[in-house]
């Protein structure tokens, strides 16, 4: 079973930026991009479980903090040299009101 | 389909597998290979057996060709077998342990052994050679139960051997039976430098002694000597020598001198069976340097590959080594006699000599210390037997590499040069692994052959001769160097790309990567913060910094650590503090519940463990200005207590180090920049490894530069000595803003003045208008900075970035 969650609004995370948000046991990263697009994934590196959301965002990828392993945030695929995927969940943005929903 | 043919390699070392590797890449498909290995390993580097002594290996990083190589190259490996027995009739091997095998052609490349004296007493406990890997292990067993070492032997191997030791923790004593320590590598005068390097790193030596026996019951405890004296030690080491192990080969009825007699092609008196390596006589001689192994290797392979080869005319042998850290070399005939004529500098002071020596005209031999720059030039001249008459003193005074390079002269010695000599002496690449790479194999820019062969992969010290041979083989079709730029993106170089800013006046970091036709639209980690610092540096006053192209601690002005959690250090001017603001660290640490509080390495005080929601609020509660731990800028500037209290302090250093912090604090540099000032020669805070160092003495101050104590430790080129506090500030801002202009991002001062040279930045410095101009425009760069605790702490948008999102409520669908 899927759950839609209404957790930020556009005006929240900074272009290029990233917040992070806690469903049940699970830590979300949700980015916003500089296209406006919005995804969201486990905040979690599969190289040393770093931050995803305090890395930085270079198009649709972001660099982890810890090792700058590079994280296609819409595969969830680790770039190579280096091999892994995180989890992604679906994310909608509402155009009007900017809310920002995670389905989980 | 033919069947291949039976290939059998006994010796899993470096020689043999060398020719094996060189064989496969020729022909991969004409042999079944099998190799039998004595010792329990894969084939591991030898020579650097020393540095997994000395602590500068790990013995896996030694392992030349690991398991999976053999796999890969259908390779039946069998180690921990020695071979008893070759059937010269039936055409087979036999091991120790049952195992045989058949070959149509065999190398034996059993290699040497070392030679162990036959002294009463030889066969006691506590008396090993210095060969494998398993005396290695006995070394370091013995370091842990006994303190006193004696190595036998003051050649190469020894002083290795006894290096290791020493790191090992060991008392050493080098006993050596000639007059002076290498005496088959150096001269007597280069030698004496050697042994009081040694010396004074901690060497003892017992020269001109002869061993009569070993002392001890069961377990060796020390040295008699032939003169009656004694010397105590717990662990022998003999290193007197290596013997080629021929044993095999006797028994087999090969032809025997030193080592196996071969011919130009490897070939011994049997048919069919090859000899190479240390174990192989050629021409009279037994070679053990890695170099004329390795052409050995390739002559065999191509003979067994049915490639033409003029075959192995023998090595004229250099040997160029680092002896505990020092550089020797020497070459061809260096021990001077009736018929030559020598020229010599010795130069005590900075610890350099060089000899050349001569005779009718020609360049027969020569020897360095201390600096071997020369070494690979002079070498050639003895090698290439051409008269040097009338530039002898040129060659002693030495010219450039650069200067041969260039000249014609440079490429008709490379053109002359045999296909098997190594070009790539750290990856043991020969001049025709190149030039098949270039011909056949569509190379055409050094980067392209180093990724198809190696050549200049590691020290890059034979790239000239790299580039000599694109220009010779590659002709027409030499390629534009690929160049490597800043990163993936782009190929531009640091100083091309801020050319074309200020050229274009680009005034962002999307501006630059658009005009510059970056392969990456947004960039990545490593160009974005670039392209920030330097847009940041060339438009103080006009540029937007771009919190998003700053890297994570940057961004949150604090240390992101492994967990997750970040670190705050707030600035301590100088390192000295208050009982005030102690308390005040004190009281927000516990507060906050902070899980480690530690002093830093730069006389600060650092909060570790403190979660990311809880930093503006403990940035508030300090109200102390950040101390920049973090970023690309000033961190600290160490200082001891000086005049202040210090009965030898000449200055105070306390002071001077606090104004210099209040000065340059929050200054966005290249890589980070680390200061410190000593009140008295004596240096107590270190200031000679630190970027900008600064060293009391009496009515003055000496200036440092580019010292840095980090992954590689480098001590300071003085730049200068003031009498002023004034004119520390001066040259210390012109120096700093120089740096910022010149500089690439992420590279510290050492690797700047390593790269561009000491005299660059001395001159950048030299005029006084220079000085100021410089300091002015770093002034006003200061001059736009804040406090950046001070600005998140009041400014919600910024501070909103250290929250969790707290909503997440489910929506009804």
């Amino acid at each position: 079973m899927t759950t839609k969650l209404l957790v930020a609004n556009l005006s929240d995370i900074d272009v290029k930026g990233s917040r992070k948000v806690k469903i049940n046991d699970t830590e979300i990263a949700v980015f916003r991009l500089t296209d406006g697009s919005v995804l969201a994934v486990e905040n979690k590196c599969p190289h040393k479980g770093g931050q995803l959301s305090e890395g930085m965002v270079c198009g649709t990828a972001v660099h982890c903090p810890l090792h700058d392993w590079k994280i296609d945030l819409r595969s969830g695929r680790v770039h190579e040299p280096d091999d892994g995927c995180v989890t992604t969940f679906e994310t909608e943005v509402d155009s009007e009101s900017g809310s920002i929903y995670v389905t989980i | 389909m033919a069947t291949k043919k039976k290939l059998v390699l006994i010796g899993n070392g470096m020689a043999g597998v060398r020719a094996i590797e060189h064989l496969l890449k020729l022909s991969p498909e004409s042999y079944d290979i099998t190799i039998f290995g004595a010792e329990p390993h894969p084939n591991y580097n030898r020579i650097m057996l020393s540095s997994v002594l000395a602590g500068g290996a790990d013995m896996k990083e030694i392992v030349i060709n690991d398991w999976d190589w053999y796999k890969e190259n259908n390779i039946t490996l069998h180690v921990g077998h020695k071979i008893t027995k070759i059937d010269t009739d039936r055409k087979t091997v036999v091991s120790n342990l049952g195992i045989e095998a058949a070959y149509d052609s065999l190398i034996v490349a059993t290699g040497s052994n070392p030679f162990m004296l036959p002294l009463p007493g030889a066969d006691k406990e506590g008396v090993i050679a210095f060969r494998d890997i398993k005396d290695c292990e006995t070394m370091i067993d013995a370091s842990k139960q006994y303190k006193k070492a004696v190595v036998i032997g003051g050649g190469l191997l020894g002083l290795e051997a006894a290096r290791g030791l020493l790191h090992l923790g060991m008392e050493v004593n080098v006993v050596h039976i000639n007059p002076y320590l290498m005496d088959r590598q150096l001269d007597e005068a280069a030698s004496r430098m050697l042994q009081r390097e040694l010396e004074a790193q901690g060497m003892q030596f017992l020269l001109k002694k002869s061993t009569a026996s070993i002392k001890g019951k069961r377990r060796a405890t020390g040295l008699v000597f032939s003169d009656g004296s004694e010397v105590d030690g717990d662990l022998v080491v003999m290193a007197v020598g290596i013997k080629p192990n021929v044993d095999l080969a006797r028994l087999t009825g090969i032809e025997v001198n030193r080592g196996i007699v071969v011919n130009d092609f490897m070939q011994t008196s049997v048919p069919d069976i090859y000899a190479v390596g240390e174990c192989a006589e050629h021409r009279g001689i037994a070679y053990g340097l890695v170099a004329p192994l390795y052409e050995q290797g390739a002559v065999l392979a191509k003979h067994l590959a049915g490639v033409e080869t003029a075959g192995y005319a023998g090595s004229v042998t250099s040997t160029k080594l680092k002896v505990s850290g020092v550089d020797v070399f020497s070459a061809g005939i260096f021990v001077e006699t009736p018929d030559t004529k020598a020229l010599k500098i010795q130069d005590d002071l900075g610890g350099t000599y060089k000899k050349i020596v001569l005779q009718d005209g020609k360049l027969i031999g020569a020897v360095l210390f201390g600096d071997t720059s020369d070494g690979a030039e002079l070498f050639s001249y003895i090698k290439s037997g051409e008269s040097v008459a009338g530039r002898e003193k040129e060659l002693l005074l030495g010219f450039s590499a650069d200067q041969l390079g260039q000249s014609s002269g440079g490429n008709s010695r490379l053109e002359a040069m045999a296909d098997d000599e190594i070009i790539c002496g750290c990856n043991g690449v020969s001049k025709g692994t190149i030039a098949d790479a270039i011909m056949n194999k569509g190379c055409n820019t050094v980067g392209s052959i180093k990724a198809c062969t190696k050549a200049s992969g590691s020290c890059g010290g034979c790239k000239p001769l790299v580039e000599g041979l694109l220009q010779i083989y590659a002709g027409d079709s030499i390629g534009e160097p690929v160049k490597e730029g800043i990163c993936g993106c782009t190929t531009l170089s640091r100083d091309e790309i801020v050319e074309e800013i200020t050229r274009m006046k680009l005034m962002s970091t999307k501006e630059v990567m658009n005009v510059l036709g970056w392969h990456n639209p947004e960039g990545c980690s490593k160009c974005r913060p670039a392209l920030n610092y330097y847009l940041g540096m060339l438009y103080p006053e006009e540029y937007v910094d771009e919190k998003e192209s700053r890297i994570t601690n940057e961004r949150y002005h604090a240390n992101i650590q492994k967990d997750g959690t970040y670190s705050v250090v707030p600035r301590i001017y100088g390192g000295v503090t208050s009982p005030t603001d102690l308390k005040k660290i004190a009281e927000v640490a516990e507060k906050f519940e902070v899980p480690l509080v530690k002093f830093t390495g730069g006389q600060r005080l650092d909060l570790l463990g403190v979660k990311k929601e809880d930093l503006p609020k403990i940035w508030e509660e300090l109200d102390m200005p950040s101390g920049h731990a973090y970023g690309k800028t000033l961190r600290t500037v160490k200082t001891c207590v000086g005049n202040t209290f210090c009965r030898f302090g000449t200055q105070d250093s306390m002071g001077m180090g606090i104004q210099l912090e209040k000065a340059f604090e929050r200054l966005n540099t290249p890589a980070k920049v680390k200061l410190a000032v000593s009140g008295c020669p004596r240096n107590c805070a270190e200031a000679t490894i630190k970027d900008f160092g600064v060293v009391a003495i009496d009515g003055g101050w000496e200036l440092h530069i580019a010292g840095n104590g980090g992954v590689k430790v480098r001590a300071t080129d003085l730049l200068c000595i003031v009498k002023t506090e004034e004119e520390v500030m001066e040259w210390s801002s012109a120096f700093l803003q120089y740096y910022r202009e010149n500089a690439q991002w992420n590279e510290r001062t050492a690797q700047w003045v390593e790269r561009v040279g000491l005299d660059a930045v001395k001159q950048g410095l030299e005029n006084r208008e220079d000085r100021l101009a410089l300091k002015d425009r770093l002034e006003k760069a200061l001059s736009v900075t804040t406090d950046p605790w001070k600005q998140i702490v009041e400014t919600d948008e910024l501070r909103k970035n250290f929250e969790q999102l707290s909503g997440a409520e489910p929506v009804k669908l």
